[in-house]
């Protein structure tokens, strides 16, 4: 039983980044903005994450330096997509690969640092319930900032008049800016919360998950959580299935090299990317009737005036 | 006042042809003060970076060895984009190419193979990358999964498995346990152009891609079917070009050509299989596509350059202490200059006054 606790709880915390990131993502391409940039605002939310809590010594500060590094690197897209119409495809590309250079170079002096990892909730008595009791009273904070982000915009998207406004946007710009709505305005504050969720999302690996920094630790999490929210059909509810499974991928891969079978452990590590192929092959043929996906995602909007 | 962008009547070929320098300058410029940022003298930094690598032999022939891959992945690359098919998993499809060449030269290590072994390796390596290409590019025009994210994910698989082939099977029994291969054999290496050099034949294998690339698009029925296609989706469905076999084409091209440069690397600079036998040349090569404006000629000039950064890079992390990410950075930097320097081609800048109040309403 011991052994299936902990199995949840590596789960939970493997697919909390993923949740962030491709929350974030969903509400900017629910915009109709593709950025493809996930996987460098991550990386850099991860350097400055863990660069704050290391200077700091709180794990808070930390978090909001991943918060506002998203944010920055996410405002270069928009300048770049929104602001000079240029591709979002390839402005997208060269986001994360400014990221990468970006994060080591500010995560350098912090390779090899190690801090507290942020703490866990424990309230005595729920905390000690056998099995439950960790998995739902012993997370991290992340862990639910998490799921109450991802109620939080699904009551945005489907309850309320911005989140309506900003559907519109993503499924036909010429007809929102037809009726008034800045769409352009609209499209950046997406973009700046797509990027302040990545961000959070890179803080969270060497926050919480790992309590230190090393280059390229994102590991392909920022592009797995897009093929998420293509997995999840743009549809929040769906996202969080997706995250967990995904997580369960990595974490059971791990536990299966850990168990010593007899596959090498290249193979198995590759399982999460394979299984991101397979998903979306399978998704995308289940849906030849027509795409889910926002109508004007991905493209270039002018407007004339 | 108000700064807005709005299409121009017609596209700027003014621009068109300065707005990579522009965008070579604007990066200077950034990466000046970066080096202030870091501490450095931006002068002498900016000196190491990219006039030092011209000064000497040794240098300049580094130049072309690393120009080499660059090149030739990225014709390729522009193939794709012209298609509007997103091959950004170029970095996979070059490390398969590398590890499939080496299975040759892994197996007839130490025996008296003759001198058809390297050409043998060059094509497998080439096929390899082209089929690793197809996996994207069927899921895509079979299925609709998105090429850009399939052949990403396939980046990491590829450095897995070879990850996992120099670590087992293939490591050499003689390397002291070090995640490599034996040192291939000489029938089975790239020869050097200038005896006791590093140029080597890839150089003029690039060269040679080059040339090729510039007939196909500019002289060849296929070549305009690619560049319609992806300017214009719908002409090109009346005038009945198939989209579905020309992103087929166009990524199998890429794979190829990404494989060839990966098997040429190994068996070339290299000389054995190991993990990091790329310094990220699959993902530098989008920006050497973007750079030289998805045109052959303008990929071999960029393609040089970039090379250039890569020397300059080594040399500023010897001389003067400067991180090796800083290369990554300027890449990431250019990239982004030359994609918004490309946008004035098509638009332009506008200072207008404030709209008045009327024409926001409409609630």
């Amino acid at each position: 039983m011991e052994l299936v606790e902990a199995i949840i709880l590596s789960v939970l915390a493997a697919s909390t980044p993923l949740l962030l990131a491709a929350t974030g993502e969903l509400v900017t391409e629910r915009s109709g903005v593709l950025n493809l940039g996930v996987e460098g605002m991550m990386i850099v939310g991860a350097a400055c994450g863990f660069g704050g809590a290391w200077l700091s010594g709180s794990i808070i500060i930390g978090a909001l330096c991943g918060v506002v590094a998203g944010i920055l690197m996410s405002l270069i897209f928009a300048l770049m997509a929104l602001g000079l119409a240029v591709n979002q495809v390839a402005t997208g590309l060269a986001l994360t690969i400014l990221g990468i250079g970006l994060s080591g170079l500010i995560g350098a002096r912090f390779v090899g640092e190690r801090i507290a990892p942020a703490p866990h909730l424990n309230i005595p008595g729920l905390t000690d319930i056998p099995l439950a009791g960790r998995i739902l009273f012993g997370e991290d904070g992340f862990v639910y900032l998490s799921i109450a982000l991802v109620f939080g915009i699904w009551w945005l998207l489907y309850r309320t008049r911005a989140g309506l406004i900003l559907r519109a946007c993503g499924d036909n710009h010429i007809s929102a800016h037809a009726l008034g709505y800045p769409v352009l305005r609209i499209r950046l504050y997406a973009v700046m919360f797509g990027g302040a969720c990545a961000g959070l999302a890179g803080a969270y690996l060497p926050l919480a998950y790992t309590p230190f920094f090393i280059p390229g630790m994102t590991a392909g999490r920022g592009w797995i959580a897009l093929a998420l929210t293509v997995f999840a059909s743009w549809r929040p509810a769906r996202l969080v299935v997706g995250a967990y499974l995904f997580g369960a991928v990595t974490i059971l891969q791990l536990h299966a090299q850990g168990a010593g079978i007899g596959i090498p452990s290249q193979f198995m590590s590759s399982l999460p990317y394979l299984a991101t192929i397979i998903v979306l092959v399978l998704l995308s043929r289940a849906r030849t009737g027509g795409s889910t996906a926002p109508a004007a995602l991905g493209t270039v909007f002018v407007p004339d005036r | 006042m108000q700064l807005v962008l709005e299409k121009r009547a017609e596209r700027s070929n003014t621009i068109a042809l300065i707005s990579p320098l522009i965008a070579i300058g604007l990066t200077i410029v950034t990466m000046s003060i970066l080096f202030v940022i870091l501490g450095k003298n931006p002068i002498s930094a900016l000196g190491v970076y990219f006039i030092d690598p011209l000064t000497d032999s040794y240098s300049l022939q580094e130049i072309a060895v690393k120009a080499s891959p660059l090149v030739m992945i990225a014709i390729g690359l522009s193939l794709c984009y012209l298609a509007n098919a997103w091959n950004i998993g170029a970095e996979g499809q070059f490390l398969v190419g590398a590890v499939a060449g080496s299975w040759l030269a892994v197996k007839t290590n130490g025996t008296d193979a003759g001198y058809w072994v390297m050409p043998a390796m060059l094509l497998l390596g080439a096929a390899a990358g082209a089929l690793y290409a197809l996996i994207p590019a069927i899921c895509k025009v079979r299925f609709g999964a998105s090429e850009i994210l399939t052949s990403l994910m396939l980046v990491y698989v590829a450095d897995l498995f070879l990850d996992y082939l120099v670590r087992g099977p293939w490591r050499d029994p003689k390397g002291f346990n070090f995640p490599t291969t034996a040192e291939f054999d000489p029938v089975a290496t790239v020869p050097v152009l200038i005896d006791g050099g590093r140029l080597h034949l890839g150089a003029l294998i690039a060269l040679v891609v080059v040339a090729a690339g510039a007939v196909l698009l500019g002289k060849t029925i296929k070549g305009f079917e690619i560049r319609v296609v992806g300017a214009a989706p719908r002409a090109a469905r009346f005038g009945g070009f198939n989209s579905n076999q020309l992103i087929l084409l166009t990524f199998a091209i890429s794979g190829a050509l990404a494989g060839l440069a990966g098997i040429i690397e190994v068996a070339g600079p290299v000389g054995h299989l190991q993990p990091g036998i790329s310094p990220g040349y699959g993902f530098t090569a989008i920006i050497v596509a973007f750079l030289g404006r998805l045109n052959p000629v303008g990929i071999l000039i960029a393609g040089l350059f970039l090379a250039l950064t890569f020397i300059g890079g080594e040399q500023a992390q010897i001389a003067m202490k400067i991180p090796l990410d800083v290369t990554k950075v300027f890449q990431g930097i250019l990239l982004f200059y030359v994609l918004a320097c490309d946008s004035l081609i098509l638009y332009r800048f506008r200072l207008i006054p404030a709209s008045p109040k009327v024409h926001r309403g409409a609630r």
